[in-house]
C-alpha cells in the first residue's frame, strides 16, 4: 500500500515546516507554499508522520494513495521541478 | 436570424440547430408558461427516479443515453452525474447554476430571460430523477431583472401546481470563482461563496451535506426537451461525433455578436461565418477567461466540441469565443485577463493569494514591454509551479490561459521582449471595464 501526503490548500499558511521535516517529501515555493512529492517511499513514511504532526494548521495529511478524482492537486503536475519523483522511481 | 432590439444579449438561431432558442430567438422578454407549453409540449409526467423503474427507463437512463455533457465548461456526462447522485444514500438536493459569471458569456442569461420555463421544467425533472426533495437556483446578485423574470414564472407555475418540490432562487455575491460548484455548496450551507477544499465532492455530500446535483442551466434545459423528445431525437443534432446542440457567445469584433445554438461538433469556421468576423482579426480566445488563446487559422477547420479541439489543445468551455480586434494586442488582453483572475480570486490558497498577482505582475511586464529582469524566464518556472495546487481550478483556469497567450502570440512575445513597439490601440476585452474589487462574500 503506497502512502501519500495531502495538504488543505485553504488551511496551509505557509509555515514551511513540513520542508524542514521532510525535505525529500516537500519543496516550498517561493511564497513558502508545499510541492508536494508523488508517492511516499515506505522508507520515508515516518519523515511523512512527523512532518504531519508539526503541521501549524493541521493541513498535511498522510492518506493511502487511491487513483479517481483530487488526486492531481498539489502534486507536480508539470513544470521543472520534478527531480524528487524521477530520482526515487 | 434577427437581431434584437432590445438592450439584452442578441440571440440568432440558424434554422434546424434551433432547440432551445426555437421560438424565442426573436423575443424581448420572457416566454410564458402557455407559450412554452404551446411550443415544447406538456412537461412528462411518467418519468422518474429508480424506485419502481425497470433499468434503462430512468431519466437518468435516457439522459445517459442522449449523450449530453454538462454546458457549464467541465463537460461531464449529465446522465452518470444524475445516476450517481439518485443511487446515493439520503435525500438527494438539486443545484441549477445560473451564475455565469464568466464575463465573455452571455448564453445563460439569454436563456433564463427568454425561456425560464425549459430551465424550471429540467430542475422539475432533474428533482424527480434523483429523488431531491427540494431544489436551488443561483442567480448573480447584480441581474436582479433576469431573478424577477424568473420568479414570476415561478409563480405562474406555482399556480398551475406543476412542481412537486419546492424551488428555491438564490442571489449569490457576484465573484468570478462564486459560480465554482462548491462554492455554491458553501454558500447554500450559511457560508461565504467561496470554494472549499474537496473531496467532499458535492454530489458525495452537499447542500445541508445531503448528496447533490449541480447542473448548469443549459444542460438543465437540454434534460427538458431529452425528456418529451427521447434520446435519439437529441442525438439526431449533432456533427463530428458530438451530441446535440448548445450555446455559443461570440463576442469582440464581429459584425453579428451574439448567443447562438449550433450542433454541437459544427465546424469551428462556421460558426465564426454565422457572426461575420472582422476579416483582419487573427487572434481569438475560446472557453472564456479559462480558456486558451489561438490564431484562429489554427481551429478553422477543428469541430467545435471537447474532443473535436483537443488537437489544439483547446476547449470550449461554456461556450466561449472571443475575437480580437485586428488593432489589439493579444499580450495585453491576456494580461488584463489575468490580472482580473488574479483579482477574483477567493485568497484562501498560496497559489491564488501569491502566485496569480506574481505571474499577473510578470505578464503586464511583458505586454507593456517594460520588463523588469527576465518576465518570460520568470513566468516559465511559476505557471508550471501554480497548477494543480490550490482548493479549486481557479489558478490552474488562470495560468492554462496565460500560458496559451506565450504560445498563441510567441511573435508578439519576441517583440514585447525587445522593447518594440506594441500594435495595440488600446484595451478591447470587457475586462477592462469590469469593477475588480468583488461585491463581497456572502
Amino acid at each position: 500500500m503506497n502512502l501519500r501526503l495531502r495538504v488543505d490548500p485553504i488551511a496551509c499558511t505557509g509555515h514551511g515546516l513540513c520542508a524542514d521535516l521532510a525535505p525529500e517529501l516537500v519543496q516550498l515555493d517561493e511564497w513558502g507554499y508545499p510541492i508536494l512529492a508523488d508517492d511516499v517511499p515506505p522508507a520515508l513514511a515516518v519523515h511523512a508522520r512527523r512532518a504531519v504532526r508539526a503541521c501549524p494548521t493541521l493541513a498535511l495529511k498522510l492518506g493511502r494513495a487511491e487513483r479517481g478524482a483530487g488526486q492531481a492537486q498539489n502534486r507536480r503536475d508539470h513544470g521543472p521541478q520534478r527531480s524528487h519523483g524521477s530520482r526515487r522511481n | 436570424m434577427t437581431a434584437l432590439s432590445a438592450d439584452t444579449t442578441p440571440v440568432r438561431a440558424s434554422g434546424a440547430s434551433a432547440r432551445l432558442t426555437a421560438g424565442w430567438h426573436a423575443a424581448d422578454g420572457p416566454a410564458s408558461l402557455a407559450e412554452h407549453t404551446e411550443l415544447y409540449g406538456p412537461l412528462p409526467a411518467h418519468l422518474g427516479g429508480l424506485h419502481g423503474r425497470r433499468r434503462g427507463e430512468t431519466l437518468a437512463d435516457l439522459v445517459l443515453a442522449a449523450g449530453l455533457t454538462g454546458r457549464g465548461g467541465a463537460g461531464f456526462p449529465t446522465g452518470r452525474k444524475m445516476q450517481t447522485v439518485a443511487s446515493a444514500r439520503g435525500p438527494a438536493v438539486v443545484v441549477a447554476n445560473g451564475m455565469e459569471s464568466e464575463p465573455a458569456s452571455q448564453k445563460d442569461q439569454a436563456l433564463l430571460s427568454r425561456a425560464p420555463h425549459l430551465v424550471l421544467d429540467g430542475i422539475n425533472l432533474a428533482a424527480r430523477a434523483t429523488g431531491a426533495q427540494v431544489a436551488h437556483l443561483c442567480l448573480a446578485r447584480n441581474r436582479s431583472g433576469l431573478t424577477t423574470g424568473v420568479l414570476a414564472a415561478l409563480a405562474e407555475r406555482e399556480r398551475a401546481g406543476l412542481d412537486g418540490v419546492p424551488i428555491l432562487v438564490h442571489e449569490l455575491p457576484h465573484n468570478y470563482v462564486s459560480s465554482e460548484e462548491t462554492a455554491l455548496v458553501h454558500w447554500l450551507n450559511g457560508g461565504e461563496a467561496k470554494p472549499t477544499a474537496t473531496p467532499p465532492r458535492p454530489f458525495e455530500r452537499g447542500v445541508r451535506k445531503h448528496p447533490t446535483l449541480i447542473d448548469n442551466v443549459e444542460t438543465l434545459a437540454h434534460v427538458a426537451l431529452i425528456a418529451r423528445r427521447g434520446p435519439e431525437w437529441f442525438r439526431s443534432a449533432g456533427l463530428a461525433g458530438g451530441a446535440g446542440t448548445m450555446l455559443v457567445t461570440v463576442s469582440g469584433a464581429a459584425g453579428l455578436p451574439g448567443v447562438y445554438e449550433v450542433e454541437v461538433g459544427t465546424r469551428f469556421a462556421d460558426i465564426l461565418a454565422l457572426a461575420q468576423p472582422d476579416p483582419g482579426s487573427s487572434g481569438v480566445l475560446v472557453g472564456g477567461y479559462f480558456g486558451t488563446w489561438h490564431q484562429i487559422g489554427v481551429l478553422a477547420q477543428l469541430p467545435f466540441s471537447a474532443e473535436g479541439l483537443k488537437p489544439a489543445a483547446a476547449s470550449p468551455g461554456a461556450g466561449i469565443i472571443h475575437l480580437l480586434p485586428p488593432d489589439s494586442c493579444g499580450l495585453v488582453e491576456a494580461a488584463r485577463v489575468l490580472r482580473f483572475l488574479a483579482d477574483q480570486g477567493a485568497q484562501q490558497c498560496g497559489p491564488c493569494i501569491f502566485g496569480l498577482p506574481a505571474v499577473a505582475d510578470d505578464l503586464a511586464q511583458l505586454a507593456a514591454g517594460r520588463p523588469e529582469g527576465d518576465p518570460l524566464d520568470r513566468l516559465e518556472r511559476r505557471l508550471g509551479q501554480i497548477a494543480g495546487r490550490g482548493a479549486c481550478r481557479h489558478p490552474d483556469g488562470a495560468v492554462r490561459m496565460a500560458a496559451s497567450a506565450l504560445s498563441a502570440f510567441a511573435a508578439d512575445v519576441a517583440g514585447h521582449a525587445r522593447r518594440q513597439p506594441c500594435r495595440a490601440a488600446g484595451p478591447q476585452l470587457r475586462s477592462a471595464r469590469l469593477p475588480a474589487p468583488p461585491g463581497g462574500w456572502r
